[in-house]
C-alpha cells in the first residue's frame, strides 16, 4: 500500500499554507496526534490552540476567532466534532462565520477503535445547514488543493478525511474545482451502470471498474469531493444516459451522497433506477481491510456488487 | 494650604462629574426599560424579566465603558460585547437603538415577520450584533474566540459578555470557564446576570448555581460581586478589570428580574412572558413616577 491519509495531506498543507497566510490557526481537542497537525504545532505554536476535551467549546471559539478576522481550522474525530450539532448549527451555520471543520476517521475505515470513534453520520448532519461547504478528497493531492481552497474561502466549510492511507488517484496536473463532479471513467454512449463514489471508498470503486471494463461493462465512475454543494448538473447529465446509478461512501447509507444524488435525480424527474452502498447502521472493530471487505468496500466486493446489480 | 484646597476642589469637581454621570446613566437605563415594556407589548411575545434585570448593566457598557462607533459598526478595533443569554434581546436591541446603531422606532418592529430584530440576536442584520445567539451557553464561547483573536492582534480591543444564570447550568459555560484562564484572556469581562430566576422557577429550585463565586474562582478567574442594579459600582467593577492582569474577568451581578416594575419583580412567570397593552400601562406609569435609581 502506498499513499497517503489525506488527514496527513491535511497536516502537511494546513502547515504550508500558514506560511504565507497569517490569519490560519488551528485548534485540536485532545487529539492533535491523530489530526496530524504536529508541524503546525511546531512551526506556529502562537497559532496553535488545544482545548482539551471539550469540542463545543473549540467549535464556538472557532466561530469568535474567525469574527475577529482569523481563519480556524477547528480539527478532532469526525464523530465528535460535527456530532456537537446544536453548536455547529448555531456557531458556524446560522452565524456563517469562516469556520473550517476538519473531521478525521471517516467511516469504518478507521478500523480497530470500532464505531464509537467512526464518523459515520457526519454529512447527513451537515448537508441540512446553510452556509456549508462539505468536502471529502479521495486522495492527497485532492485533500491538499481542498485544504487551500478552503482557506481561502470565506464561510463554513467542512473537511471529511481518512485515518487510512489512500491510493493516489490523480496526476500531478489534477486540479481540484470545487462543486465539480472529477469524472474518472466516461462510457461511450449509454453505460449499463453510473457510479458516484466519494473518499476513501473510490480508488477501490476505480479498481472494480478497471475489472469489468475488460469484462465489457460500460461504466462511468465520478468522484464526488464536493458534497455540497452537489455537482447537481453533471449528476443529471449522467443519469438520462444510464441504465443505474451506484451510490459508494463509507456513510450511513441515509443523508450522506446516496440520498442527496437520489434526491437529484427523483426531483427531476428521471425513471432511473438508483441503488445507495453504504454502512447500514453501526460500525464495529476490525482490522481497516477486513471491516472493508464485510461491509462491501473491498474491490473485489465492489465488483460483485455492481455485476449482481447489472444482471438484474 | 493652599495645594489641599486645591486638591479637594478638583475631586470634589470630579464627584460632581461623577454624580452628573451617575445621573445621565441612570435617566437612559429608566428610558429604555420603558422602551422594553413597549417593545414586548407590542411584539405580543418575549422576555422582559431577564431584559430588565440586564438592562442597567448595558446601559453602563454602551453609554460609558465600552469603546465603539455607533456609526461606524464594523469599526476593527471597536470593543465587542456578546449577549450570550440571547433571550435577553430587547435590552441589547434597546441600548443599540438609544446609541443610533438603527433608528429608535424600529424597537416596535421586535420579533414581527420580516423585522430585522429577531427574537434572539442575530449577527450580520442588526447593525451592532455581533453574534447570533439564543441556544445557550455557546456566546461565552464565541467572546472567548474573540479575546484571543484580539490578543493576537495585539490586544487591540477588549471584550465583553453576558450570561445569565440559567445558562450557567450548560456544560459549554465550563469548558470556557476552564479554557479561557488558560489563554490568559485578561481582555475578557464576562457579567453574570444573576437575577435568580429561570423559566421553571428559581435557579435555587431547579439547578443551584451556589456557591457561584467559589465556582469562578476556582477555575482561576478574577472574581467580583456586585449589586447589577449599582450603577457607580458596575462602573467601578469595569475599571478595576484593568488592573488585574493575566486573569478573565467575571462580574457576578446581583439582580432582580422584572427589576423596575413591581408586579414584574422577582416574578417567574414574567420570564418569558409579553405584558398586555393595560399592563404595559401600568408599568410604563411606574417607571416615570419612579426616580430611576
Amino acid at each position: 500500500m502506498g499513499g497517503k491519509a489525506t488527514r496527513q495531506s491535511f497536516g502537511e498543507a494546513v502547515a504550508a499554507l500558514a506560511e504565507t497566510n497569517p490569519n490560519i490557526v488551528v485548534m485540536d481537542a485532545d487529539l492533535g496526534k491523530s489530526t496530524m497537525t504536529g508541524t503546525f504545532q511546531k512551526k506556529f505554536p502562537e497559532r496553535y490552540f488545544e482545548f482539551g476535551i471539550a469540542e463545543q467549546n473549540m467549535i464556538s471559539t472557532a466561530a469568535g476567532m474567525a469574527m475577529g478576522g482569523k481563519v480556524p481550522f477547528a480539527a478532532s474525530f469526525a464523530c465528535f466534532l460535527v456530532n456537537r450539532f446544536e453548536t455547529v448549527r448555531m456557531s458556524v451555520s446560522y452565524s456563517n462565520t469562516n469556520v473550517k471543520l476538519v473531521g478525521t476517521h471517516a467511516g469504518v475505515g478507521i478500523g480497530e477503535d470500532g464505531n464509537s470513534q467512526m464518523g459515520l453520520e457526519d454529512i447527513a448532519l451537515l448537508r441540512p445547514l446553510p452556509n456549508f461547504t462539505i468536502l471529502q478528497p479521495a486522495d492527497d493531492l485532492e485533500a491538499r488543493q481542498a485544504v487551500a481552497w478552503s482557506a481561502e474561502h470565506k464561510g463554513p466549510v467542512y473537511l471529511r478525511l481518512t485515518r487510512q492511507k489512500l491510493e493516489d488517484l490523480h496526476g500531478a496536473d489534477y486540479k481540484f474545482r470545487v462543486g465539480k463532479g472529477d469524472v474518472l471513467k466516461a462510457a461511450k454512449g449509454t453505460a449499463d451502470v453510473t457510479i458516484f463514489a466519494t473518499g476513501g471508498v473510490v480508488y477501490n470503486a476505480l479498481k472494480a471498474v478497471e475489472e469489468l471494463e475488460k469484462e465489457g461493462l460500460a461504466v462511468n465512475l465520478v468522484n464526488i469531493h464536493t458534497l455540497k454543494p452537489l455537482d447537481k448538473e453533471l449528476i443529471l447529465s449522467l443519469a438520462g444516459s444510464s441504465k443505474m446509478i451506484l451510490t459508494i461512501e463509507d456513510h450511513n447509507i441515509v443523508g450522506g451522497l446516496g440520498s442527496a444524488v437520489s434526491e437529484t435525480v427523483a426531483e427531476a424527474g428521471f425513471p432511473v433506477k438508483v441503488r445507495r452502498h453504504g454502512v447500514e447502521g453501526f460500525g464495529e472493530s476490525g482490522s481497516p481491510a477486513e471491516l472493508y471487505e464485510k461491509f462491501g468496500f473491498s474491490p473485489s466486493k465492489i465488483k460483485e456488487l455492481i455485476k449482481t446489480l447489472v444482471k438484474k | 494650604m493652599q495645594q489641599v484646597a486645591k486638591s479637594m476642589k478638583a475631586s470634589q469637581a470630579a464627584m460632581d462629574l461623577q454624580v452628573e454621570e451617575v445621573k445621565r446613566l441612570r435617566d437612559i437605563a429608566k428610558e429604555l426599560r420603558i422602551w422594553i415594556i413597549r417593545m414586548l407589548a407590542e411584539a405580543g411575545s418575549g422576555h422582559p424579566g431577564g431584559s430588565l434585570s440586564a438592562i442597567d448593566i448595558l446601559t453602563v457598557l454602551y453609554f460609558h465603558s465600552l469603546r465603539h462607533r455607533p456609526l461606524e459598526p464594523d469599526w476593527a478595533v471597536r470593543d465587542r460585547f456578546i449577549l450570550s443569554k440571547g433571550h435577553g434581546v430587547p435590552a441589547l436591541y434597546a441600548v443599540l437603538a438609544k446609541s443610533g446603531y438603527f433608528p429608535i422606532n424600529d424597537l416596535l418592529t421586535l420579533r414581527k415577520t420580516g423585522s430585522i430584530l429577531q427574537g434572539h440576536p442575530v449577527a450580520g442584520t442588526v447593525p451592532g450584533v455581533e453574534a447570533s445567539t439564543g441556544s445557550l451557553g455557546q456566546g461565552l464561547s464565541i467572546a472567548q474566540g474573540l479575546a484571543m483573536a484580539s490578543k493576537m492582534d495585539g490586544d487591540t480591543y477588549r471584550v465583553f459578555c453576558m450570561i445569565g444564570d440559567g445558562e450557567s447550568q450548560e456544560g459549554q459555560i465550563w469548558e470556557t470557564a476552564m479554557s479561557a484562564p488558560k489563554f490568559g484572556l485578561d481582555n475578557l469581562i464576562v457579567f453574570l446576570d444573576y437575577n435568580k430566576g429561570q423559566i421553571d422557577g428559581h435557579t435555587r429550585d431547579i439547578m443551584n448555581l451556589e456557591p457561584i463565586k467559589d465556582k469562578w474562582e476556582a477555575f482561576n478567574w478574577d472574581v467580583q460581586e456586585i449589586d447589577g442594579h449599582d450603577i457607580p459600582k458596575i462602573i467601578s467593577a469595569i475599571e478595576r478589570t484593568r488592573n488585574i492582569k493575566g486573569k478573565p474577568h467575571m462580574i457576578i451581578a446581583h439582580t432582580v428580574k422584572g427589576k423596575g416594575v413591581s408586579f414584574m419583580e422577582d416574578n417567574i412567570d414574567w420570564h418569558g412572558k409579553a405584558p398586555t397593552k393595560e399592563e404595559a400601562e401600568r408599568a410604563i406609569d411606574e417607571l416615570k413616577r419612579s426616580s430611576g435609581e
